[in-house]
């Protein structure tokens, strides 16, 4: 089996990348079919709207609770685990994370690691970084697995092989697995799949995990998965390492209780999914089986800076279900890929700019109509279309003006021209009498309006006066200006 | 400046200063503790429902998620069980000698069917466990009926690879400690007091619908679930 290197797309390519994909009408397809399910799935489980309503209420009260302590939280959650044998480590940076996790690698001498989904481990480029220090990652999650075996990244932060239907699947795995057949029977392919990662399991040194929540007062990461994967990485090889984002943790334990909840419905329409796994610390005296080493990896990697900023913080509630992108207009055309970045769709384009900076990413939040259905459907109330406003604001603001709480490529649309243009418009309606002389003007010479007017005429036939102005009209009809 | 210390002191620089003091701060957590429990208190039937009807509702919702369920009373299980695995063609099942439902199911397995120990740890037989055994037999702590899942706290008897490596997970669960839902398992049994290394709540066979959003069972997990529901005699009245 050969596991091609990933590819690594840069998010600033962001608009040659949609073209592309609103080229492609097998993608196109794919998504389209993707999404109309997964909204079904999710409706089908909210069919008392009272309800949802309330239970979105508790998840954002809890969400916000924690984010309010989040520091104190940190560090109970640090001590708890710790008192049960674990090991807490803290990264400010994806290079940070990633020499932590090979560190514990090399310690064990461990050459192979069996990976349950992580999204975390995706933003700091995990599997990349081991692989060129000669530490073999898998991928176990059927879909992450699929992705991996393909050369690519997730294009979903659920499904993450959304994009590909099973005929792609059949012959992928015809091609990458010895001694299999082509088949597009999706019963036999996840078969297949399961026979392949079994020995994994067992030779794996390592198993490496994501958290979808942790909780505080127990020392407890609560992991949610469907397929098994997650509980055999974290159960079979002898170390397991965890490692998440620093605003996952929530204070109590039986605070999860609604979160799981609305997870699991948002996410796969589902009133639980298979497996809650719940882990408090490494294998305990007595016990015959477990890990024998727990590390639990802290990743802020830019999380600091949206907290900083209290309406900003907001975007740190989000309990990853991706209900924002299958609802959302633009990501349901252009698909995760375009977007370039590990979280695409809507909470992407709010959470990236923190991770990689406005340089990059500035694009994303334009894409966007602001028609609101990715905020209606978040299941902790994350104000998505402002935070999109917002994060256009911090774009276009003069890349030297000093705020409170500056962002990382503030400024990175910043145009001198569009800021004259803007300028001057304000000040010429702000007047009457310039006004008056701009309509004059305007009126006159309109077959001197440029051509080329900015980002305007990149979509759109350029603008040009009217030959008389709304005032003259209304005053040849005798009517007061 | 260690990488902590910096997240923290970025974090502290940010959080604003609590308005009104702890006092007010424990008011509102007592509140949103109280409001957790109304909105799942306000959904559950009132009178709770008895053990039978909770079984009745585990049972559905176990064959909801594809598992096999039966109620079965506390003298017939082993001889069901037995049946059930000898017709599917259980050769090895991982079962333990120190309970009593583990030494009751040993009892009724007939010779075509070994009884196999986990008395070595994991490293030891990892191999033939993955490769050899066709079950794994578990009692479990208690379950949820609205959903069907079990409630399992691996522990040194029942290790934790027990209900995960077998294609065939068996699960034993008695209907008198079944709970509405897991908001009530989660107070009702007081989590937050002692959590084990590992608890696991199961909800059915595994599963994937990671291709091309086609649910299939058996992805990396047990591929069948099957459970015993025991409702004896005490708890019918």
């Amino acid at each position: 089996m050969t596991v091609s290197p990933m590819q690594f797309v840069p998010p600033q390519d962001f608009h040659a990348r949609s073209r592309a994909a609103l080229d492609d009408p097998h993608l196109r397809q794919s998504f389209k079919g993707a999404m109309a399910f997964l909204q079904d799935k999710r409706r089908s489980q909210f069919g008392d709207d009272d309800e949802l309503q309330r239970l979105r209420d508790l998840g954002e009260a809890v969400r916000r609770n924690a984010l309010a302590k989040l520091p104190a939280l940190l560090e109970a959650l640090e001590a708890t685990l710790t008192a049960a044998g674990a090991r807490v480590h803290w990264a400010a940076t994806p290079e940070e994370a990633n020499a932590i996790i090979h560190g514990i690698a090399a310690e064990r001498g461990a050459r192979r690691v069996i990976k349950g989904k992580s999204m975390a481990s995706e933003e700091i480029e995990l599997n990349h970084y081991l692989e060129a220090r000669g530490v073999a990652c898998l991928e176990s999650d059927m879909g992450e697995y699929i992705v991996q075996l393909a050369g690519e990244k997730p294009s979903h932060i659920v499904m993450p092989a959304i994009h590909k239907t099973r005929a792609d699947i059949g012959r992928l795995f015809a091609d990458h697995i010895p001694d299999t057949a082509y088949t597009d029977d999706v019963d036999r392919l996840i078969q297949t799949g399961r026979h392949t990662l079994r020995q994994a399991f067992v030779d794996a040194d390592i198993g490496l995990s994501g958290v979808n929540f942790a909780a505080a007062d127990t020392g407890t990461l609560w992991l949610v998965e469907n397929e098994g994967n997650g509980r055999l990485s974290t159960t079979v090889p002898d170390t397991h390492i965890a490692i998440m984002g620093i605003e996952k943790v929530v204070e109590k334990l039986e605070h999860i209780v609604p979160l799981a909840s609305l997870l699991t419905r948002s996410a796969t329409g589902q009133a639980v999914t298979t497996y809650f796994n719940l882990i408090s610390g490494p294998r305990r005296e007595g016990e015959l089986d477990g890990p024998r080493a727990l590390h639990l990896v802290l990743l802020d990697n830019g999380r600091t800076q949206a907290y900083a900023d209290e309406e900003l913080r907001a975007t740190l509630q989000c309990i990853r279900c991706g209900a924002c992108m299958n609802h959302c207009p633009v990501y349901a055309r252009i698909g995760g890929h375009a977007y370039g970045t590990t979280y695409p769709g809507p909470i992407g384009a709010i959470l990236s700019p923190h991770l990689l900076g406005l340089e990059s990413t500035a694009d994303l939040a334009t894409a966007s109509s602001l028609c609101g259905a990715c905020g209606d459907v978040c299941p902790v109330r994350i104000p998505i279309p402002k935070l999109l406003v917002r994060l256009r604001t911090e774009a276009n603001r003069d890349p030297h003006a000093e705020v409170d709480h500056p962002l990382k490529g503030q400024g990175a649309k910043y145009s001198r021209g569009e800021r004259m243009v803007w300028r001057f418009w304000s000040g010429a309606f702000a007047r009457p009498g310039a006004y008056r002389l701009f309509r004059w003007g305007a009126t006159r010479l309109r077959a001197l309006a440029p051509k080329e007017q900015l980002g305007w005429t990149r979509y759109r036939t350029p603008l040009e006066p009217a030959p008389r102005s709304l005032a003259d009209l209304l005053r040849a009809r005798g009517q007061p200006e | 400046m260690t990488a902590r210390d910096a997240i923290l002191g970025r974090l502290r620089a940010a959080v604003p200063a609590a308005p009104q003091g702890a006092h007010a701060a424990a008011a509102r957590d007592a509140g949103l503790e109280a409001r957790i429990d109304a909105h799942f208190g306000a959904r559950r039937e009132m009178p709770p429902l008895s053990p039978v009807q909770l079984a009745q509702r585990m049972q559905a919702a176990l064959e909801a998620v594809r598992a096999q369920a039966w109620c079965a009373g506390s003298d017939e299980w082993p001889a069901l069980l037995a049946a059930r695995m000898l017709e599917a063609g259980v050769r090895r099942v991982v079962v333990d000698t120190a309970t009593p439902e583990g030494r009751m199911l040993r009892a009724a397995l007939p010779d075509a069917i070994e009884p196999v120990a986990f008395d070595r740890p994991l490293q030891d037989w990892k191999a033939e466990l993955f490769g050899t055994v066709d079950a794994g037999f578990t009692v479990a702590r208690s379950g949820i009926a609205a959903t069907g899942t079990l409630v399992l706290a691996p522990d040194a008897v029942t290790p934790r690879t027990v209900s995960l490596v077998p294609p065939l997970h068996v699960a034993l669960v008695y209907a008198h400690t079944l709970h509405a839902d897991l908001h009530a398992a989660l107070h009702a049994e007081r989590w937050q007091d002692s959590m084990p290394t590992n608890l696991v709540l199961a909800t059915g066979p595994s599963r994937t619908s990671d291709i091309q959003q086609t649910l299939a069972f058996g992805a990396h997990g047990p591929r069948w679930t099957w459970v015993v529901i025991v409702t004896d005699k005490e708890t019918a009245q």
